[in-house]
């Protein structure tokens, strides 16, 4: 191998007596395209942090070219072409393109007046670079998230960089713009200019990058070739447990289906749906953007009226014309956007568990019954296992994958007899997302009724116990799981 | 040319100077004195210590900052400057009052830059309680009252005209006073800074992103520190002016402009949140603002309803702002919720 760009020994770092890190090692060669996976909080950030300089790991070395350092500042790792694109994108979306490119070496040549042509001709080399074309004058926070990225790119590359970390740089991205950004990627490797990829996402490591190392609770777990790497393998190394593929089989079976639906519309969006849900079933719904399915899921929970056919619950014929009878009438609907649509994120842990059934812990007189409401929230947080000290903390500190459970017992606090979830697993890393599907099925068994609104073809496959595909606003299939495959599944999509 | 249109109408300041000609109109149909040359001279007169202070709290604003303590900060740089000269019986001319009411400005600001940028705190509080810091000086030490006469050479430059200007039918004169220069100077010097040099990007930077900005190489803690200074010195020669105009020094009428600065500032287009506005808007915000306090009198306004006037006038200006922010959020969650499905 060649002369590593950058090689890092046995780096420790601790804050404030914890081991942040325990001792991980990396190396990385001229135009390697490294992925660094882990899941949330294992390590990665601090890793990158002690890279670029930020922080000062408290024994280990790193190599920059074959050069030892012990302490780097931000700007020796910069001079010596380390080059960070963080998920923010560093950028200032106030100011025009032209001087978000070259304020950096503007300032890193100590220059105290604006010359804007000098400016200008900065600006214009690094966008040639990658062949970008964008108009230097207007403002960046007008750009789509795609370009501001490779704003960020295109500034990282004026310093003679050799290697490029990009924190999680696919999360806001469209299939097709993470493809754009991957062809980059590869142009550079062509330069010359190796990569750090950090992400949690499977399909992203195998598709871009040739080697790989995965860390765990601040531990590197291997290093490695992407050839040598499966699927299975890669969930096992990120989370340190086996997770079986077995399909999920209802253990409840009742006549009577808790939900009904016959020939449901909503003009613009679908017609002719009909589908039954019985106690402990979990039905997955997908389909591909505007089919519909977000829409029906809506008007199963109130918030968009159907305008013909009927709902029936236990039975009984109901009109959902709000969200508050979808909710008396036992319904419940998890958000897909979990961030921002789910939780009060500044508000405790605990607000948020009980904010749905709030009206029910108040006295007769409509004040808050503050033991009631202090048991409600430890019951919630026992049988959800949420992951906290106190039940105070604002829901912000939590990882993905526990704000996860919170909107779930949120909506689980009235216990409802259905459930609906759209993309519960969205944005959550490989074990979260097994402990969320281990919940919902628990809840099927007992006794609950589930819908899961998923694009993760994987995911409905081994959660659901039936699949209904809809299509331009018809349900083009019902479909077992255990009779079917990923190909059928997609045909009815297309 | 529809491409200039195109870009005047998306601009806040083009709305407010339209705003400004149709109530100057309104004025002028109504009572037939605007446009006269006195009452001109009279509103660039009352425009100079409202537009330095202006200009202050806009570098402030922009940097993604606010300092509520300017007048406060301006009153004793000047009160102490003034008594002390009294005290000293000093006979000179405007040079050293200048020299003293600046220096003691500076420090100052100089004492809420550093709280502000060394210990990190959130700048409306510290110049919250700087603001209480500076009166309660300024009563509590230096026992101060109101001084009927100020030193000779700071009432003749308050008093000295460039030009007068007479009314031709009203036969009324108003005199342009030479302080007007200093609002010019400042305001050049403010552009230059601002646009023209490095730390002034850096505080347009700083407004928009303060971890970029320092990720990108800038010296925020100083950028900020010297910021604060900066409005000190701005802010204490808008106080020297206005003792200076007024011929003599009333510690507490500045205190309580503050808000109504602010509210020009941000009238002109300034975000509220920092990052983005021009010196052209806050301009012509603090003139709106000027223009209703000194002229709605003309109309025959009774000047209770001034108050309410200038309330409404600030509702609807941040409001079309605060609206047009929620738009802008808005669409990037719809685009978020697309390519989330």
């Amino acid at each position: 191998m060649a002369q590593s760009v950058l090689k890092v020994v046995d780096i420790k770092k601790s804050f404030a007596g914890v081991e942040a890190l325990k001792g991980v090692s990396l190396e990385i060669a001229p135009g390697e395209i490294h992925c660094l996976a882990g899941e949330n909080g294992c390590g990665k950030s601090t890793l990158i942090k002690i890279i670029s300089g930020v922080y000062e790991p408290n024994s280990g070395q790193i190599e920059f070219n074959g050069k030892v350092h012990t302490k780097i500042t931000p700007i020796e790792a910069i001079m010596n072409g380390i080059q960070v694109i963080y998920q923010d994108f560093s950028i200032f979306p106030n100011l025009s393109v032209m001087e978000n490119l070259a304020f950096n070496s503007e300032l890193a040549n100590k220059h105290k007046l604006v010359n804007l042509k000098r400016m200008r001709k900065i600006a214009k080399e690094a966008i040639a670079r990658i062949n970008f074309e964008v108009d230097l004058d207007v403002k960046v926070g007008t750009l789509s998230v795609a370009d501001k990225q490779l704003v960020a790119i295109c500034r990282a590359l004026m310093f003679g960089a050799k290697l490029i970390i990009m924190d999680e740089p696919t999360t806001a991205l469209t299939r097709k713009e993470v493809s754009a950004l991957f062809k980059i990627i590869l142009d550079l490797k062509a330069q010359g200019i190796a990569t750090l990829f950090v992400s949690h996402k499977l399909d992203e490591v195998f598709e871009i990058s040739e080697r790989f190392t995965i860390i765990r609770s601040g531990e590197k777990i291997i290093t490695g070739n992407t050839s040598e790497l499966d699927n299975k393998k890669f969930t096992f190394y990120m989370t340190g447990r086996e997770f079986e593929d077995i399909s999920f089989t209802p253990k409840i079976s009742d006549e009577e289906p808790v939900l009904e639906a016959a020939k449901l519309g909503l003009t613009g969006y679908f017609e002719d749906i009909s589908f039954s849900l019985h106690k402990g079933e979990i039905l997955g719904l997908t389909g591909l953007l505007g089919s519909g399915r977000t829409e029906l899921a809506l008007a199963l929970f109130g918030m968009r009226k159907a305008d013909s056919g009927t709902i029936k619950i236990n039975g009984k014929e109901v009109v959902l014309d709000s969200v508050r009878t979808a909710m008396e009438n036992g319904i419940g609907y998890v958000p897909e956007d979990r961030l921002s649509e789910g939780l009060f994120l500044p508000r405790g842990i605990g607000d948020n568990v009980v904010i749905s059934e709030i009206d029910s812990l108040a006295n007769g007189i409509g004040i808050l019954d503050r033991s009631r409401k202090s048991k409600e929230i430890a019951r919630w947080v026992k049988k959800l296992s949420i992951a906290t000290p106190n039940p105070d903390n604002a829901c912000s500190t939590l990882s993905g994958g526990n704000q996860q459970r919170i909107v779930l017992a949120k909506w689980l606090s009235r216990d409802p007899n259905v459930l609906i979830l759209n993309g519960p697993t969205m944005g959550v890393d490989i074990g979260s997302k097994h402990d969320i599907h281990m919940i919902l099925e628990k809840l099927a068994d007992e006794g609950m009724a589930l819908i899961i609104i998923s694009d993760d073809i994987p995911e409905i496959m081994s959660t659901c116990s039936k699949i209904m595909i809809m299509k331009e606003g018809r349900i083009t299939a019902t479909l077992n799981p255990k009779e079917t495959d990923t190909k059928e599944l997609s045909k009815y999509m297309m | 040319m529809p491409q200039i249109v195109k870009k005047l109408t998306q601009k806040t300041e083009t709305y407010i100077f339209i705003v400004i000609l149709a109530l100057s109109f309104l004025i002028e149909l109504r009572s037939g004195q605007f446009f006269t040359s006195n009452n001109l001279v009279d509103l660039a007169s009352a425009m100079i210590v409202p537009g330095l202070f202006a200009i202050g709290a806009f570098m402030v604003i922009v940097s993604g900052g606010i300092d509520v303590s300017f007048p406060a900060l301006a009153s004793l740089s000047i009160y102490a400057t003034t008594s002390t000269l009294l005290n000293a019986n000093y006979k000179g001319g405007i040079w050293l009052p200048i020299v003293m009411t600046l220096a003691i400005g500076a420090l100052l600001g100089a004492f809420n830059g550093f709280i502000i940028s060394v210990f990190n705190l959130p700048p409306f509080i510290v110049t919250l309680g700087t603001s209480s810091v500076f009166k309660g000086v300024m009563q509590g030490v230096l026992n101060s009252k109101q001084l009927a006469t100020i030193p000779k050479g700071m009432s003749s430059f308050g008093t000295s005209a460039l030009f007068v200007a007479t009314n031709s039918k009203s036969g009324l004169t108003s005199r342009m006073p030479v302080a007007i220069i200093a609002l010019i100077i400042v305001l050049i010097l403010a552009y230059l800074i601002l646009y023209k040099t490095m730390s002034g990007r850096g505080i347009f930077a700083i407004g928009g992103n303060e971890t970029s900005a320092y990720r990108a190489g800038f010296n925020v803690k100083q950028i900020k520190f010297l910021l604060y200074v900066g409005v000190g010195v701005i802010s204490s020669l808008a106080g020297l002016i206005r003792v200076c105009m007024m011929t003599q020094c009333h510690p507490t009428n500045m205190l309580g402009m503050e808000m109504m600065i602010i509210a020009g500032v941000v009238l002109g287009g300034t975000a509220i949140t920092g990052g983005a506005g021009s010196l052209t808007g806050c301009m012509l915000g603090t003139a709106l603002i000027v223009i209703v306090q000194n002229s709605l009198i003309l109309l025959g306004i009774p000047t209770f309803w001034q108050d309410c006037f200038l309330g409404l006038l600030i509702l609807i200006g941040t409001g079309v702002s605060a609206s047009q922010v929620m738009r802008n959020s808005r669409m990037t969650k719809t685009i978020k919720i697309r390519r989330a499905a």
